[in-house]
């Protein structure tokens, strides 16, 4: 961390950016929010760490119409939501100094708390310097312990590698943390009969809020104003009628990113009911790998995205009923 | 002061819902949020906080007003009834019961919102004692006691016990509908409550938000707060999604719509988020037009607003939902510190 | 579900029909004296890509039990290459909802240029009798929509 921090410094004073993009400590052990870092205010409560999950190419998109370059720090994984900004034109390259810091998995507070371990104090054993293997949590309740894997944020498992695609310079190193198939999950449902998958979209899809955190957070998610937020628009964004409402909501806002979404796990992450958002968009990634080819959003700028591009032997739709 | 075992909850949830519904914190893949009981859900007294707040129990997040329908050429209009039977809310927190204090203040003051105020009318809420209170709890800011919660009937989790101890005339009903399976606690009883309730104080003590200070918080503090540079500084992670005020068991605002069946139209009201960009749209535009503007009115009127017009009364109870949620981290405590560390190095 | 019922269930049909060919061939089998069940509402669209997911749901959830879109054979397209974009995107919506548990069948893409009549309305008759074979959409039904 104090590398990042020193860097920072340096690159403020020799006047390369006007500020910095990166993570504030918050006052809990695992609340850090993103933030902004100019030249005189001091770095006392910069932090990096595993708690630090945050996608900061979506705050990107707002620092792009600023004066000035940012210096902002992306995890792997978030280098290919900026890069597929980048190809939307969302973001400016000239407008940011990427530097591309390690990542061992960051780590989901709920699933801390899930395993029991609440009234927490202090948590060790998130730092990038740690091994990164157990987690000693300090509670009211006692010092607990729990596995680094077991903490870990779903998409961490399903890690795309820790190869950052986009930067001007990179610090700290990376552990692989990859230990699960990506699509697993997706290729269990499809195996579902229809009344079984219906009940499990259901029963999760019920739980929504129309909070549109999911939306709020998503890097591809960068229209200006969205579909749902129109009142033009005869559907309300905000009843949770259990009918019908949310799945169109979450089917839509996946289509709307199909092609374009990086796998970043952002919408998973912040969800306030645990609503496993990936698995629509992993979905669409999925028939697109199978459908078009194999094709990762934001690895490649320069790439055609699958829903704006076609070949004249692509698959007709009706393979959907005639594959087993 | 009455008690039951722990294992025979099942029957005194079969008991109670017999007579009425019943709303208690169930699991539904793996989040705890109040839900209708029937024999198969699966309840969660443990889990300390539910995601949403039991508000939905008497304002609900979508509710009907009205349908009109049309056959042929005839177009009728059908109120939705009005909540004419009772219901239990079983499990509801002290920061909980206090939230809908809050709610009173804006539903059934004049002009009396009819859904609401029949709601409260037929809810008999029994309110549990918080076993272990979290690090993201600050009712005690508040002046809210979570080892005594004051609802119609009071009731704490000690050892294998559940303890009954109605409050209210309502709670007593429901505690004689219960004769049966709820037997008296005896001194034994007693003494175990009285151990609990100095076990959750001890931990409230503990709590790292216990002692936040509210100094500067109140209705005088108008222009002063509202034109602080810090709003501009403390908005910036902000991504103006709702989960905060949909989690929040104070928030009160809500949309009307229209929703087109195709055969008539339905008219309901759904909460609104105050951290919409659609939120209170009018035909000439929105009158908060940035996103700072909109966060700052949500702390305004939590801390500042709904202080000056109900006699001091703060619009948040302390549940630390919003901490714990928040995509951002963003939440109520940061921004009180915010404002006090600013004041100290002036 | 009986037999009785299936016989008495008329579904609600919404067909998609691009201006250039499918609307054409839809006349087309009118003034041939075809027959496909009334069942069929036809909505005419200047391109099978201008239907966007949101179309397709949004009858869905006013009640619709099927919808099908028609447009020009591939390499017919009037802009040349818009029902290739279409194609793509129904492929991928109709198995997402296949994922969400949407019987397969309710929803087809089927391409009917202006001079196959006797294919639209074929189309149509075995279309309407699929879905009459599936029974009411209750899945991607509004419940605020059933009167």
């Amino acid at each position: 961390m104090q590398e990042l921090i020193k860097r920072a410094k340096e690159l403020l004073a020799d006047g390369t950016v006007v500020r910095v993009l990166g993570w504030k400590a918050g006052d809990l052990p695992y609340n850090p929010e993103p933030a902004y870092f100019a030249k005189d205010t001091d770095f006392a409560d910069f932090v990096y760490n595993g708690f630090c999950g945050a996608n900061l190419s979506k705050y990107m998109i707002e620092a792009s119409k600023m004066e000035g370059k940012t210096l902002v720090f992306l995890k792997p994984c978030d280098t290919y939501s900026f890069n597929q900004l980048l190809k939307e034109h969302r973001v400016e390259r000239e407008k940011a100094y990427i530097i591309g810091v390690g990542c061992k998995g960051k780590l989901d507070i709920e699933k801390i708390k899930a395993l029991g371990i609440k009234g927490i104090q202090s948590i060790s054993g998130a730092e990038l310097t740690d091994e990164a293997e157990t987690l000693t949590v300090q509670t009211l309740y006692g010092e607990k312990t729990c596995a680094y894997k077991d903490a870990m944020l779903e998409r961490c498992h399903v890690c795309k590698g820790k190869e950052h695609k986009i930067y001007d310079e990179l610090l700290l190193t990376s552990r692989d943390t990859t230990d699960a198939d990506r699509f697993a999950e997706v290729a269990r449902i499809e195996g579902l009969s229809p009344e079984e998958k219906f009940a499990f979209f259901q029963k999760e899809l019920g739980k929504c809020i129309r909070c549109n955190a999911c939306r709020n957070v998503c890097p591809a998610c960068s229209c200006r104003k969205c579909v749902f937020d129109s009142n033009k628009f005869d559907s309300s964004q905000k009843a949770n009628a259990d009918s019908f409402e949310e799945k169109m909501f979450h089917i839509i806002r996946a289509f709307h990113v199909a092609g374009r979404c990086t796998d970043c796990g952002e919408c998973s992450r912040v969800c306030p009911q645990g609503i496993p958002l990936h698995l629509f968009n992993r979905k669409f990634i999925k028939d697109i790998d199978e459908f078009y080819g194999e094709y990762q959003a934001g690895e490649d700028v320069d790439a055609d995205a699958p829903l704006t591009s076609f070949t004249f032997e692509d698959v007709e739709p009706s393979v959907v009923s005639t594959r087993s | 002061m009455l008690k039951i075992e722990k294992e025979k909850l099942p029957e005194l949830f079969a008991k109670i819902a017999a007579g009425q519904e019943l709303y208690l914190p169930v699991n539904i893949s793996g989040q705890v949020n109040f839900a209708a009981w029937d024999e198969e859900v699966q309840v969660d007294l443990t889990t300390l906080k539910s995601v949403k707040s039991p508000k939905d129990a008497f304002f609900p997040q979508s509710e009907n007003l009205y349908t009109c329908k049309r056959e042929g050429k005839k177009i009728t209009i059908e109120p939705e009834e009005l909540k004419n039977q009772s219901f239990v809310v079983f499990g509801m927190k002290a920061c909980d019961v206090q939230g809908l204090k809050v709610l009173d203040q804006v539903f059934l003051s004049d002009p009396v919102d009819t859904f609401y105020a029949a709601r409260r009318e037929h809810g008999v809420i029994v309110a549990l004692a918080c076993h272990e209170p979290e690090e993201t709890c600050f009712c005690k800011v508040f002046g809210i006691d979570c080892a005594e919660p004051a609802a119609d009937v009071a009731a704490w989790m000690a050892g294998e016990e559940l303890f009954f101890k109605p409050l209210t005339e309502k709670g007593e009903a429901l505690t004689k509908s219960l004769e049966g399976l709820l037997t008296p606690a005896g001194e034994a009883g007693e003494q175990a409550v009285e151990e609990e309730k100095a076990a959750i104080r001890a931990i409230v003590e503990k709590l790292p938000y216990s002692n936040l200070s509210l100094e500067g918080w109140n209705g005088d503090a108008l222009t002063e707060k509202f034109d602080s540079p810090l709003w501009e500084e403390l908005y910036k992670p902000c991504l103006a999604c709702g989960t905060c005020t949909f989690v929040c068991p104070t928030c009160q605002c809500y949309d009307i719509k229209d929703y087109n069946t195709g055969h008539g139209v339905q008219r309901y009201r759904c909460w609104d988020s105050c951290m919409y960009s659609d939120f209170t749209m009018m035909a000439h535009g929105n009158n908060r037009t940035s996103q700072m503007q909109r966060f700052r009115q949500r702390f305004m009127h939590k801390l500042v607003y709904f202080p000056a017009n109900n006699d001091g009364m703060y619009s948040c109870v302390g549940c630390g939902r919003c901490v714990e949620k928040c995509p951002a981290a963003l939440n109520i405590v940061k921004v009180i510190k915010s404002f006090q560390k600013q004041g100290g190095e002036k | 579900m009986s037999i009785e019922t299936n016989e008495t269930f008329r579904p609600k049909i919404v067909a998609f029909c691009c201006n250039w060919c499918s609307y054409a061939g839809a006349d087309l089998a009118g003034s041939s004296r075809l027959s496909y069940p009334a069942d069929v509402k036809i909505i005419r669209v200047p391109c099978s890509c201008r239907v966007n997911p949101m179309f397709i749901l949004r009858a869905f959830e006013k009640g619709a039990d099927g919808v099908i879109l028609c447009g020009c054979h591939p390499g017919d397209c009037h802009y040349s290459t818009g029902n290739y974009y279409a194609r793509r995107r129904m492929t991928l919506l109709f198995s997402m909802l296949d994922y969400i548990g949407v019987e397969n069948g309710r929803t087809r893409v089927e391409w009917v240029s202006a001079a196959e009549g006797v294919k639209f309305s074929a189309t149509m008759n075995e279309f309407v009798e699929k879905i009459r074979s599936l029974g009411k959409n209750v899945r991607l039904g509004d419940l605020r929509c059933r009167s």
